[in-house]
């Protein structure tokens, strides 16, 4: 068998096999392993798309962000109070009957309400560098979890720790993705269905991504992180492009959760922790800071490794021990730090550094 | 710890790879199709019954979550070692243990693991957080669930047929909790703190309604987190409002170091508490501050069911650890569904569901029937106080208290 | 007014364990502007460990106040043992590598000693025996007890007795030395390697020290304690001008009163629209209110930038 000779014929032809492969992944994994899996691949590609948002503050930018999980909330309960009976019956008076918006209205709106959150998280912290905004970054996370987390009372507006149940899962074409359908003879169960939305946003998110860096804003972000000064001296106006930076981020956010909300059916504060916003920042760092690619196999390695090891770690031990030593559930959480310190230790830049990126290092490395 | 799952992945695996480098054509189907109680075995084979249970075995609750899976386990035991039948078959049973982490989002993922493995039924979550999201993909999976503790009153009001739990709701509780602070503490003035989890804040606000309904007045409502250790600020405001009883919604693991520093702050009024405090561990954590608070359990004491005692000491035998806190009602959660199965001699849902609607079985905790939502009927709920370093029954609430 | 007494008191006894972690975490800043995560796992690992050694120590009949004693003293080197392994193996290979990479590791690091420590100690919350005594003191219509008294008097002792150490000393000037510019301090002679590795020794048994004291005070300990603590810790050392070892003592013992204060007060003040639930925010809004409009903290330098 040979290859097409012509390189672009054949990054074509890549195209057209990682496309076919994308496309009947869930049918192949669904059938050798079950639908859990498509459902871990399912939240797999909505961390890609938090990847890829926080990729633009912290890789693009340079911006150490550790709230942005704030992000994903607010559009996760701006889909829930939009798609739930929540609001009727907590405000009787307002809302006659449940809202029940379509998805194409509530996901933009989640997006624009994420990024306007995104720009007054900015707007204060434009001065701060480092480790400040790292904890600046920290509190507005958790601010707006506790805030969440509270608004029950005096007026009913989140369900506090409650949570909003009984969400509507997203409506394409009339046909809802909350249950298994039928479409051209073959049998689509919900995640499937899922599944080829979320890729699709995720596709989309990608494409975005992939224009933004190489244009004029993306170089603009890349001078910032690379010397402010600089960049100011340059004629960049530090202030909008900073703030650009965390409202197109926080955008994605917006995206990745409200397709949460109404894929889980149910949203509480508890999914929005400190913790997970340290995870989704894992991920851009581990694969490659400012690297799309990178950042892409970031996500879905830490989003799919948890899962393996708590499938595989059990047989593997019974296997090379005769018994399980270590409960499963502590050691995937043990080598989960454990990697994360061999491969900052090792590859610093992350897994897969963007060729620029690693020029720049070894620059770097020879001055210090 | 027994494996949560041996079967399944590294064969699926085998074969995959084993299509690769051969191409075969049959054999990619034998995995996937091997489904539990479809009878195909050979005659004498026993019925497999495969019960999921979930709960959070990693994290700060992490002691609550093994606890309801070795109360899981035992019955499972027990089950396997009376012999229990089936449809005049002898059945085995196997208990695919999950963790969730207490995280909806690990609730799903691993409910979705379960009605892949197409368990017979589901024994779990733990918390209500979990137990909600999950229990739509149970639901769609056509999977009966009995949760033994969680106690949000959402559960079992989503219209699933399939939903059930052996404990007393928020509401029931709540209720019970606040006629016992009106009637037998004959508090007036309450103050009350809650967690801002969806367990204490769910049983807070429970509590208060039913003490103000009986004509209590709440002079405080304070909060503190399932992770804080300190509470002085919030007592000392409880002080300043001479408060007579002092309610907490929340874990024992902030229930006992709030006992201990009432006492270092000169504050010597009662508290009282739901189940999630009602613990042995309660005692430990509070120290000499234990002495003279009140809690509430669902269900009638140990000593005072059939098998109680018994249980409690082969719990201990067996784990070389003692109760936490809801092993016994995970382990009426998998006799009941035993129970419902045996009635129908069957483990097919469409076929045992029925008969757990109408189950009437003597669990260790209480008389097990459910209303029509899968709630516990009659929800008894006992009171507690403690005295000498353990907790002692005071009273049992038989209650109509689901309006 | 006894009321207003005790919230300030409360708010000195939290303030001061506050104070006591934040001073690990300002050391380190201080000398390589890095936020040690781990440093809150480092306390949960000297309160348990003490845990362990009192628990063995107390079947021996000595009084009280030395079987606590002792449980310190084991668990000071243990501790140290730990801040020394965490920077040989995370930190010191990677000095020179981009500013995020410490970071994660420190994360790493966190999750790490958290699940070794649960493997190690169990999941269950650990108590601390019987053996002070709790009896409250009358100040004013308030109580306090004399470990509170304590908690508060050593906290200041050592915060005292770190200044000294750095400005008085000859290791203090080298960790100032080391701090200003590595490069340099090395050219000076400054053995830079020994002077982080000692700093973050130190470090460690503060967090010892801190960890018992927590660990005393509240009288249990687990696993998964050292995370929201140290979060605490940190943001009181940010507040008081992170890398200055008076600003972490003025930081801590600010955010525990504001927490006190705000918890007791906040209700009432606002009619019960703010209330004990919103604790935690007040300190990171206070917290944000003083990066924004003084950025280097209460106590910092102007903080050089650094590219």
């Amino acid at each position: 068998m040979t290859l097409p000779g012509d390189p672009k014929l054949r990054a074509r032809l890549g195209i057209v096999l990682i496309g076919i492969a994308l496309a009947v992944l869930p049918f192949v994994v669904g059938a050798n392993f079950g639908n859990s899996w498509v459902r871990i691949i399912d939240f797999a590609l909505l961390y890609v798309m938090l990847a890829l948002g926080l990729n633009i503050v912290v890789g693009f930018a340079g911006l150490l962000d550790l709230g942005y999980i704030a992000f994903y909330a607010v559009g996760a309960y701006l889909y829930a109070l939009l798609s739930s009976p929540h609001l009727a019956t907590a405000f009787p008076a307002v809302f006659a009957s449940a809202p029940a918006w379509s998805v194409w209205l509530v996901l933009p709106l989640g997006a624009l309400v994420a990024g306007l959150f995104g720009v007054l998280l900015g707007t204060p912290t434009l001065k701060l560098r480092g480790d400040y905004l790292a904890i600046v970054t920290l509190g507005f996370g958790e601010i707006i979890r506790i805030f969440l987390n509270n608004l029950n009372a005096p007026l009913n507006l989140t369900n506090g720790p409650q949570g909003i149940n009984n969400i509507q899962s997203a409506e394409i074409a009339g046909q809802s993705l909350g249950r298994s359908f039928e479409l051209f003879g073959l049998q689509i169960p919900s995640v499937t269905a899922h599944y080829y939305f979320f890729l699709a946003l995720t596709l989309l998110v990608i494409f975005i991504c992939v224009r933004l860096q190489d244009s004029r804003l993306g170089r603009a972000w890349v001078a910032i992180r690379e010397d402010e000064l600089a960049a100011r001296a340059c004629g960049i106006n530090t202030r909008n492009v900073k703030l650009l930076a965390f409202g197109l981020g926080a955008t994605f956010g917006g995206v990745a959760g409200g397709l949460f909300a109404g894929f889980q059916g149910f949203v509480s504060p508890e999914s929005f922790g400190l913790l997970e916003s340290i995870m989704v920042l894992c991920m851009v760092v581990l694969g490659g800071m400012g690297h799309i690619a990178g950042v892409i196999l970031g996500a879905l390695l830490l989003a799919l490794l948890p899962e393996v090891l708590r499938w595989g770690a059990a047989p593997v031990q019974q296997w090379l021990f005769g018994k399980v030593l270590v409960d499963p559930e502590s050691l995937r959480l043990l080598l989960f730090g454990v990697a994360l310190v061999l491969v900052m230790r090792w590859r610093p830049a992350g897994l897969w550094p963007s060729a620029l990126r690693k020029r720049e290092l070894a620059a770097h490395a020879e001055v210090a | 710890m027994t494996l949560p799952f041996p079967s399944r992945p590294l064969p699926a695996l085998l074969v995959l790879s084993a299509c690769l480098l051969a191409a075969c054509g049959e054999q990619s189907d034998t995995a996937p199709s091997a489904a539990p109680g479809g009878g195909l075995p050979a005659m004498d084979a026993p019925l497999i019954v495969r019960l999921g249970h979930v709960a959070p075995l990693t994290g700060p609750q992490a002691h609550l979550g093994k606890d309801n899976e070795n109360g899981a386990r035992l019955a499972i035991d027990d089950l396997n070692a009376e012999g229990f039948q089936i449809g005049d078959k002898p059945a085995r049973f196997e208990l695919l243990g999950e963790d969730d982490q207490a995280d909806p989002r690990q609730g799903t993922t691993v409910a979705q693991k379960l009605a892949d493995s197409r368990v017979n039924a589901v024994i779990g979550h733990l918390n209500s957080g979990t137990t909600i999201p999950a229990s739509r993909i149970y639901h769609d999976a056509g999977i009966v669930q009995v949760s033994p503790s969680a106690t949000n009153p959402q559960y079992t009001r989503q219209g699933y047929a399939g939903a059930f739990r052996v404990f007393a709701d928020d509401v029931q509780q709540g209720g019970a909790l606040g006629a016992f602070a009106m009637k037998n503490l004959n508090a007036r003035r309450i103050a009350i703190i809650d967690d801002r989890t969806a367990y204490g804040q769910g049983l807070a606000d429970e509590f208060e309604k039913a003490a103000k309904a009986a004509g209590a007045e709440i002079v405080t409502r304070e909060y503190t987190t399932d992770k804080a250790t300190d509470f002085a600020s919030i007592l000392t405001k409880v002080k300043s409002t001479s408060a007579d009883l002092l309610f907490y919604g929340g874990m024992d693991t902030q229930a006992g170091p709030m006992a201990r520093q009432l006492k270092t702050l000169n504050l010597g009024i009662p508290m009282l508490f739901g189940d999630g405090g009602c613990t042995v561990e309660f005692h430990k954590l509070a120290g000499e501050g234990a002495e003279g608070h009140y809690c509430s359990l669902p269900g009638v004491p140990l000593e005072k069911m059939a098998g109680g005692t018994a249980f409690r000491d082969r719990y201990k035998a067996k784990f070389n650890t003692d109760i936490q806190l809801y092993a016994p009602y995970a382990y009426d959660a998998v006799r009941v569904v035993a129970e419902a199965m045996k009635k129908a001699g069957s483990t097919d849902r469409m076929k045992f569901l029925p008969e757990l609607e109408q189950i009437n079985y003597p669990g260790l905790t209480a008389q097990i029937a459910f209303d029509e939502k899968g709630d516990i009927k009659n929800g008894a709920v006992t009171l507690y106080q403690a005295k000498a370093g353990a907790w002692s029954p005071l009273e049992t609430m038989g209650g109509d208290a689901t309006p | 007014m006894d009321i207003f007494i005790q919230q300030i008191i409360n708010g000195l006894v939290l303030g001061s364990i506050y104070a006591l972690v934040a001073l690990g975490y300002t050391m380190v800043y201080g000398i390589l502007g890095l936020i040690n995560f781990a440093h809150g796992e480092v306390v949960m690992i000297g309160a348990l460990t003490a845990l362990t050694a009192i628990g063995l120590l107390v079947p021996s009949g000595l009084p009280g106040p030395v079987v606590v004693l002792g449980g310190l003293l084991i668990a000071i080197p243990v501790c140290m043992a730990v801040g020394f392994s965490i920077e040989r193996i995370a930190y010191r290979p990677l000095r020179n590598a981009p500013r995020l990479a410490p970071l994660i590791t420190a994360i790493g690091v966190s999750i790490v000693l958290q699940q070794l420590a649960m493997m190690g100690w169990g999941r269950n919350y650990h108590t601390f025996p019987a053996i002070l005594p709790t009896t409250p003191h009358q100040v004013f219509g308030a109580a306090i007890t004399d470990l509170q008294i304590l908690i508060v008097v050593t906290a200041a002792v050592l915060m005292a007795a770190l200044l000294w150490l750095i400005t008085r000393t000859r290791l203090g000037r080298a960790m100032r030395a080391t701090s200003e510019n590595p490069a340099v301090a090395r050219l000076m002679g400054v053995d830079v390697d020994r002077v982080i590795a000692f700093t973050f020794v130190l470090g460690s048994a503060l967090a010892a020290v801190a960890g018992v004291m927590v660990a005393a005070n509240y009288s249990i300990a687990h696993y998964a304690m050292g995370f929201m603590l140290g979060l605490k810790a940190f943001t009181a050392a940010v507040l008081g001008g992170i890398g200055n070892v008076g600003g972490a003592m003025l930081g801590g013992l600010l955010l525990g009163i504001i927490e006190s204060l705000g918890a007791g007060y906040i209700g009432d003040l606002t009619g019960g629209f703010l209330g004990s639930h919103y604790q935690d925010v007040f300190a990171f809004f206070v917290l944000i209110l003083v990066l924004v409009f003084r950025p280097s903290g209460l106590m910092g330098e102007k903080v050089a930038e650094r590219a």
